[in-house]
């Protein structure tokens, strides 16, 4: 992957790797031993702070602020995902009017910390007479933002798509409208997974804003049980939350991967019907 | 309206402080980043290990918890340091991973005959970083270093949740004082980050462009 930057090895170079390996270990070791030293000299490494995660009640809390955060987590992402689907399209209409003003949208939103616009609609719409819960403050600040990044990665998506694609469906009469549903966001959506994952991954890890607003998740119940425990526990409390985050997100990226994996395996199947010049020249166009 | 306009004396103090937060942690951010770049193409096992643990733990990590740990944990065991620090800290020890993986990526896509020729006039290792990788990757990687920018721009407003005066802890205090004008101080807020992010957005899609035609 990165051997580009040395060749192979030769017997000296391997001499020399496994020395920077072993000095680099000892620092390592002495980095971490040191930290460990100081945490025990400060009692943080007591066994019966850190049974505190196999503590039944802690569980039980921990698995209510779990399912808050999927619960937050699963909605936002639904609507960011359709609401990202339509700006796309409004992105790529042929109405001028409309992709401007899609443009300003995504660019106003992408450019907003999604913190203050979960406080646009946690402090704003009641300031409109409208009462909103901090869960639908939480899911809809979270969809403002991550609806406009969603819909710059389907509209790059569907623009990455040989032209060929969109002229074969008008060529069959097909109007716009069903060429987008049934030819190029089929395609585009595949090709945009593991963008669309990640994205995911970041929504994941912003619904512990909600503990700002008072939304009851992982962390705000992590905050609860120190609060309850005692300041002592928050060193063994927040690395077990960080560790339920550290274990979803691995599961999306490794979702990722194997989809991009698969996605590869099929298209390199089918030879591809376009000459190579035909397609580089199409690609430039649209560049 | 008049209710900005009144307090805009005490919205340019928390615009500053959202500034040299900013500016502050992108610095220690990219230091930390470049470093762990080189370690992780570096062809010692160990130091490239080390590096790739730390980027995939605190990337899957929400910058909230980061937070927590630095202004929660971090008392716990005896480190005294001011709101505004520990936000730096907070910041520039979660960036520093995005930062190296766009070094990373950049050098990765360096051309490989760049890397054979430095190599074939007898340059070592780190004299190929320094001379041949890093001036050039450093130039392709520049756009999406500003994307890491603006992000990081962004979520300095989680540090309001953590004691430090700025940007977004101004915007709450005065939409609880001026409960009338909740929607103008609101945008107010808006105001002062597109300030920043947007014509960061815009510088990086030009660079992006002209090196693209550079290339």
């Amino acid at each position: 992957m990165t051997n580009a930057l040395y060749d192979a090895l030769g017997p000296r170079g391997k001499r020399k790797a496994l020395l920077g390996s072993i000095v680099s270990a000892i620092i390592l070791v002495a980095a971490a031993v040191w930290v460990l030293v100081q945490l025990a000299a400060q009692g943080q490494l007591d066994g019966a702070l850190w049974a505190v995660l196999v503590n039944g009640n802690f569980l039980v809390l921990l698995m209510g602020g779990l399912l808050g955060t999927l619960a937050a987590a699963g909605m936002a992402v639904l609507l960011s995902l359709l609401v990202g689907i339509v700006l796309a399209m409004a992105r790529l209409s042929l109405r001028r009017w409309l992709r401007v003003v899609t443009r300003w949208w995504i660019e106003l939103f992408r450019g907003m910390p999604p913190l203050l616009l979960i406080f646009f609609i946690y402090l704003g719409a009641p300031a409109l007479g409208a009462d909103v819960s901090p869960y639908w403050a939480l899911v809809l600040g979270l969809m403002l933002y991550n609806s406009s990044v969603m819909g710059e990665i389907f509209r790059a998506g569907i623009l990455s798509l040989p032209k060929g694609q969109s002229e074969a469906a008008y060529s069959i009469g097909m109007r716009r409208g069903a060429t987008m549903r049934l030819i190029l966001l089929p395609q585009a959506v595949r090709s945009m997974l593991p963008a669309l994952l990640n994205q995911v991954i970041t929504l994941l890890k912003e619904t512990s804003l909600g503990f700002i607003i008072g939304y009851v998740e992982l962390l705000r119940d992590g905050r609860t049980a120190v609060e309850f425990l005692g300041g002592q526990y928050s060193l063994p409390v927040y690395t077990g939350i960080a560790v339920i985050y550290i274990g979803m997100n691995l599961l999306i990226a490794w979702l990722a991967r194997r989809l991009t994996r698969k996605r590869q395996s099929r298209q390199t199947r089918p030879p591809r019907p376009l000459p190579p010049r035909t397609a580089e020249i199409a690609l430039n166009e649209r560049a | 309206m008049s209710a900005v306009l009144a307090n805009l004396e005490i919205f340019w103090e928390g615009f500053e402080a959202t500034l040299a937060l900013t500016l502050l942690s992108t610095i220690a951010a990219l230091v930390l980043g470049i470093l762990l770049a080189a370690f992780r193409v570096s062809p010692v096992p160990v130091l490239s290990g080390a590096a790739a643990t730390y980027v995939e733990v605190v990337r899957n990590t929400p910058l909230t918890i980061v937070f927590f740990f630095a202004a929660f944990v971090l008392p716990q065991v005896g480190v005294k340091f001011s709101y505004f620090a520990f936000a730096v800290l907070a910041m520039s020890v979660y960036y520093a991973s995005f930062f190296c993986e766009v070094i990373r990526s950049g050098i990765n896509t360096m051309p490989i005959g760049q890397l054979e020729a430095a190599r074939s006039i007898g340059l070592t290792f780190t004299k190929s970083m320094r001379l041949i990788v890093m001036p050039q990757a450093l130039r392709t990687v520049v756009p999406p270093l500003i994307n890491v920018f603006i992000q990081l721009t962004k979520s300095t407003s989680i540090a309001s949740a953590f004691g430090v005066v700025e940007l977004l802890s101004v915007m709450a205090r005065l939409a609880n004082q001026e409960s009338q004008a909740v929607i103008a101080i609101l945008i107010a807020t808006a105001v002062f980050y597109l300030v920043i992010t947007i014509p960061s957005g815009i510088i990086a899609g030009h660079i992006e462009r002209r090196v693209a035609i550079a290339r």
